[in-house]
């Protein structure tokens, strides 16, 4: 037998998941970022909140973190696999413009969430983004703790098809698996999410979440019926899309005063393009979007995304000038 | 004479980019030193990097340019001076030269007199060269992926420039790179130095410096340490040995700048899985290597390579995480493997409708069909000459072949398509022959690769590209310049690497035949074949170019055949005697050319009035071509061509003796008779005046 068995026992965290999740929140917030609460629109990834999607656009700089549920119906496995999840949680964090320091500040926040790097391997390797519906993109790394990618760092390059400047670092935290990692738990479930400080009782993952994952995963594998998805697609697309010509109209009109312009509903027409981008996602979770049909469908999505990324810019340059 | 040192800090590059830009960088500062005579003859150039830094050390660079006088020429002399006084052009140029009007001289040229003045250039500094130049070499560094990240976008680069040292000797060069000034502080390992200043004290110190800082700079020691280390780790284990993985080795090099090596252990049920999915696993998603036993057979153990040097209590942790994480993937790949088995591949087919093969053409069910019909031509081709293979296996290994695309296994891992359809038509007895065929439907991969061993196995892979790249043409997607979307050259490659590699009796007529390609379409294809077994040729077997020109010149259907003899050809090259019958035949050619250019019409070579050398030239070839056309059927080509070689004193004579284009019409037509004659009888094996013979 190898020497790997006569190795000391290895001694797991007594953070639970919602420590780390404070521990990461205060460390940020310590250094100047505003900590807001997870946005209440079904999104596949933090990136696609606005306060990271629409903060990144334009010269205003911004430091936000916040701990966003993202949902991805085709990656959810009835509760029953324990590594994959229909809904993940990422700690999200924009830093715009990014400092000269930040993969040391980085560094410290793993140390913030007890890790001591002395004693683990840590690599940064290559591993560039892309959300083309959002039209963005950004080049980074994987950051790999004893092998396991913990969290993905993006310099963010361009977002709905607009060039940014400044560029933003955007650091995504995969809360479940460094949860998992630092308590030594084999199962996601397993994860002690809240331990009460008088008696010891713990409350895990699976108490907190194993019933919404597979319900979540009956709904969107079995149940979701698919034409009323596409009629839902069809009609938030619809929505967004009249909005859409209305922001046009109105920021290109000279005679438009400033303030029509500055509270014309962009957000809302936002979300409405989110709404159609989770409806997407629960379509092909049904296997209801041919490999043919995707493209197509990807890139109506992206018409309401950058349509959208566009005309917020425009709307920002109109309020910061006047 | 100093040292300059130049190392550019940066945030972790890419692993993959890391070799050729270190390279890169220290040619740029080698050739500017070069270009502005700033180094000495005996000077030696060092190259460095590790992921946080690319350096080049340069020793033997002068600190200052050598002083050079030049002569500028200015106006004729005439015009500069009337009667030995100086003309206004004469004080104008003067001044221009900054020299007085008395230190004119004249200078006398080919063209005619004309004023001169002696310019003296001092010497700039290596510093003042260095700041202005050297930011733009090392900004034009090239990058397969490119950031921005300063406001106002100044400069793409791999990654944020974070620090810069440059150096001569002890000196500071004040040169600035994308905003960052130089000084003589660099940076150690991030976890086992810290954010501690590493300062260079001398340039030539660079290597020590930095390893004080748990930095190693020298690639090629990283590289041997790491070696090492697997090999000590691997020792632990009795009787195993580490999986060689040069290209493994190649990233973890670039990943680490203080590398050691841990070795761990996974749970022994897991090589119950299949080894392609547990080597893929480690080696393409973890970075590991893997262990077999001495009889080959994998080990319940990995290896990984660090960016640290842990402590007992360290390596625990680190040993245990990883293994964490593999026990993890493996048991991913166990559950997909379990839920594939549920829908056995031969229940697949009809999922395949709604899988895209292309666009315009159809579905991977679509693709399925038209394989099985040009399987089935292939089949037939075989069946005529009785060659020996199981026509059942290979239509039903053609028809699962696709079904895998639908397997969760190879949506996890792509890479192992094929593959992964082989184990399961394995694990569902649908036999050995089936099974294998599948398995090996993609390969070879590369020019390098193996050809399937299998002759089921050949003929799917033949069928399955033959009738990619005819559909790909047909829908106006064939390969262009530099442009080839869908691989069709690697999979032209590999068509010709079955048909020269396997003992398949098929021509590459007979595989586009069964393609049922046609018309325009069947000849854009043939010719883009016969490039790729030009290509073969010459790129993958090295014949040389006119060898290669020679051998096609007669026929590239058969590749074999074609292999064989330009292996005779190469050999044939060195006699002296073929390589004069090579000339002579270049001879022929532009004879027979001139005489076409020239409206001259060779003729029944009837020889009564010629002279003897003719006749005998005749008599030779009738003769030898009996014995060649023989030799060559057999395919005895060596033989054929030092038959050949044996026509050399016949047409030597007939060339010294005898006028080709002769005045009188009646011989003229009947030596290119003759010699027409002479070409065609030898030109089946290979076409000689392609031969580089001067």
């Amino acid at each position: 037998m190898s020497a790997a068995q006569a190795a000391p026992r290895v001694k797991p965290t007594s953070l639970t998941f919602q420590d780390l999740l404070f521990r990461l929140q205060r460390f940020w917030a310590e250094r100047g970022c505003v900590i807001q609460q997870p946005y209440d629109v079904e999104v596949g990834a933090g990136t696609m909140c606005p306060e990271t999607f629409l903060r990144v656009l334009g010269p205003k700089p911004y430091r936000v973190g916040y701990a966003q549920p993202s949902r991805r119906p085709a990656d959810g496995r009835y509760g029953e696999n324990p590594n994959r999840l229909f809904k993940h949680t990422q700690f999200q964090l924009i830093l715009k413009p990014p400092p000269v320091n930040v993969q040391e500040l980085y560094l410290e926040s793993l140390e913030a969430m007890g890790i001591d790097l002395k004693h683990h391997d840590l690599k940064f390797e290559e591993d560039n983004w892309e959300w083309p519906a959002g039209g963005a993109w950004g080049v980074g790394w994987q950051v790999m703790l004893d092998g396991l990618e913990i969290t993905q760092f993006t310099y963010f390059q361009q977002c709905g098809g607009l060039d940014l400047d400044p560029i933003c670092a955007e650091l995504t935290y995969g809360m479940e698996r460094i949860a998992a990692f630092l308590q030594d738990v084999d199962s996601i479930y397993d994860i002690v999410w809240a331990r009460d400080p008088d008696t010891g009782a713990v409350v895990t993952y699976g108490d907190v979440r194993l019933a919404e994952e597979l319900q979540f995963s009956v709904y969107n594998f079995e149940l979701a019926e698919v034409p009323r998805l596409w009629e839902h697609f069809n009609s938030f697309e619809a929505e967004a899309h009249a909005l859409l010509e209305k922001a046009s109209a109105l920021l290109a009109d000279e005679n438009a005063s400033p303030e029509a312009k500055k509270r014309f509903p962009l957000l809302p027409t936002y979300e409405l393009a989110l709404k159609c981008s989770n409806l997407f996602n629960l379509l092909d979770a049904r296997g209801a979007i041919s490999v043919t049909e995707r493209v197509g469908v990807i890139g109506r999505i992206r018409n309401l995304v950058v349509g959208v990324a566009k005309a917020w810019a425009m709307q920002q340059l109109l309020a910061s000038s006047g | 004479m100093a040292d300059f040192l130049l190392e550019i800090g940066l945030e972790e590059v890419p692993a993959r980019m890391i070799a050729g830009a270190e390279a890169e960088l220290g040619r740029r500062v080698s050739d500017l030193l070069k270009r502005e005579r700033l180094l000495a003859p005996e000077a030696k150039t060092t190259t460095y990097s590790t992921p946080r830094r690319l350096a080049v050390l340069a020793e033997g660079v002068l600190a200052q340019q050598a002083d050079i006088e030049e002569i500028l020429t200015g106006p004729s002399w005439q015009v500069a001076f009337k009667d030995s006084e100086p003309t206004p052009a004469a004080h104008a140029f003067a001044k221009k030269a900054g020299v007085a009007v008395a230190e004119l001289k004249k200078v006398t040229t080919s063209k005619g007199e004309y004023v001169g003045a002696t310019m003296k250039r001092t010497g700039r500094t290596a510093n003042e060269i260095l700041a202005a130049e050297l930011p733009k070499e090392a900004l034009t560094i090239y990058w397969a992926k490119n950031m921005y990240w300063r406001a106002g976008k100044p400069e793409r680069f791999v990654r944020p420039v974070r620090w810069v040292v440059a150096l001569m000797d002890a000196a500071v060069v004040p040169l600035e790179i994308a905003g960052i000034a130089a000084g003589n502080v660099s940076r150690g390992h991030r976890v086992l130095h810290g954010e501690a200043p590493v300062v260079i004290d001398e340039a030539r110190n660079y290597s020590k410096s930095l390893r004080g800082a748990a930095v190693i700079v020298d690639v090629a020691e990283r590289r041997q340490i790491i070696r090492k280390a697997l090999d000590a780790a691997t020792r632990t284990v009795a009787g195993a040995r580490w999986r060689e993985d040069e290209a493994l080795v190649e990233t973890v090099v670039h990943l680490t700048e203080w590398p050691s090596v841990i070795l761990g252990d996974f749970e022994p049920e897991y090589l119950a899985l299949p080894e392609e999915v547990l080597v893929t696993v480690m080696r393409d998603h973890q970075k590991y290597f893997a262990i077999e036993d001495e009889n080959g057979k994998l080990a319940p153990h990995f290896l990984a390579v660090l960016n640290t040097q842990a402590d007992a209590e360290g390596a625990a942790i680190i040993r245990h995480g990883n293994a964490r994480v593999l026990r993890a993937r493996f048991k991913d790949a166990r559950f997909f493997w379990d839920m594939d088995q549920k829908t056995p591949l031969a229940e697949r087919m009809e999922s395949l409708k709604s899988v895209t093969f292309q666009k315009e053409l159809g579905s991977y069910y679509w693709k399925t069909e038209q394989n099985l019909a040009v399987a089935s031509a292939l089949a037939s081709a075989l069946k005529s000459v009785d060659f020996p293979f199981s026509e059942e296996a290979l239509f039903k290994a053609v028809e699962l072949a696709k079904t895998d695309l639908t397997a969760e296994l190879v949506k996890e891992f792509t890479e192992l398509q094929g593959v992964i359809g082989g184990l399961y038509a394995r694990a569902q007895g649908l036999g050995e022959r089936v099974a294998l065929a599948i398995y090996e439907q993609y390969t070879p991969g590369s020019t390098e690769g193996e050809i399937p061993v299998s002759v089921e196995g050949q003929l799917l892979g033949l069928a399955d590209r033959i009738q990619t790249i005819v559909a790909m043409f047909g829908i106006g997607s064939a390969p262009t310049g530099s442009k080839d979307p869908f691989a069709l050259r690697r999979a032209a490659n590999a068509i010709v690497k079955i048909l020269a590699e396997a003992e398949l009796p098929l021509t590459l007529g007979d595989v586009i035949n069964a393609s049922g390609a046609e018309g325009e379409n069947k000849a854009l294809v043939e010719a883009f074949l016969r490039e790729r077994v030009h290509f073969y040729l010459k790129d993958v077997r090295g014949f040389a170019y006119d060898v290669v020109n020679a051998v096609l010149a007669a026929g590239a259907d058969d590749v074999r055949d074609a292999i064989a003899r330009a292996e005779a050809l190469t050999a044939a090259r060195g006699s002296e005697d073929f390589v004069a019958v090579s000339a002579a035949f270049k001879r022929i050619k532009n004879i027979l050319r001139q005489a076409e250019e020239k409206g001259y019409q060779p003729t029944e070579p009837k020889l009564s009035q010629s002279p003897l050398e003719a006749i005998d030239l005749w008599q030779r070839t009738k003769e030898l071509a009996e014995q060649v056309a023989k030799l060559r059927e057999q395919r005895a080509y060596s033989e054929a061509l030092a038959a050949i070689a044996t026509l050399r004193p016949a047409v030597d004579a007939f060339f010294d003796k005898v006028m080709v284009l002769d005045p009188d019409a009646t011989v003229r037509g009947a030596h290119l008779g003759l010699i027409d004659r002479v070409q065609r009888s030898f030109s089946t094996i290979a076409d000689f005046s392609e031969i580089v013979t001067g």
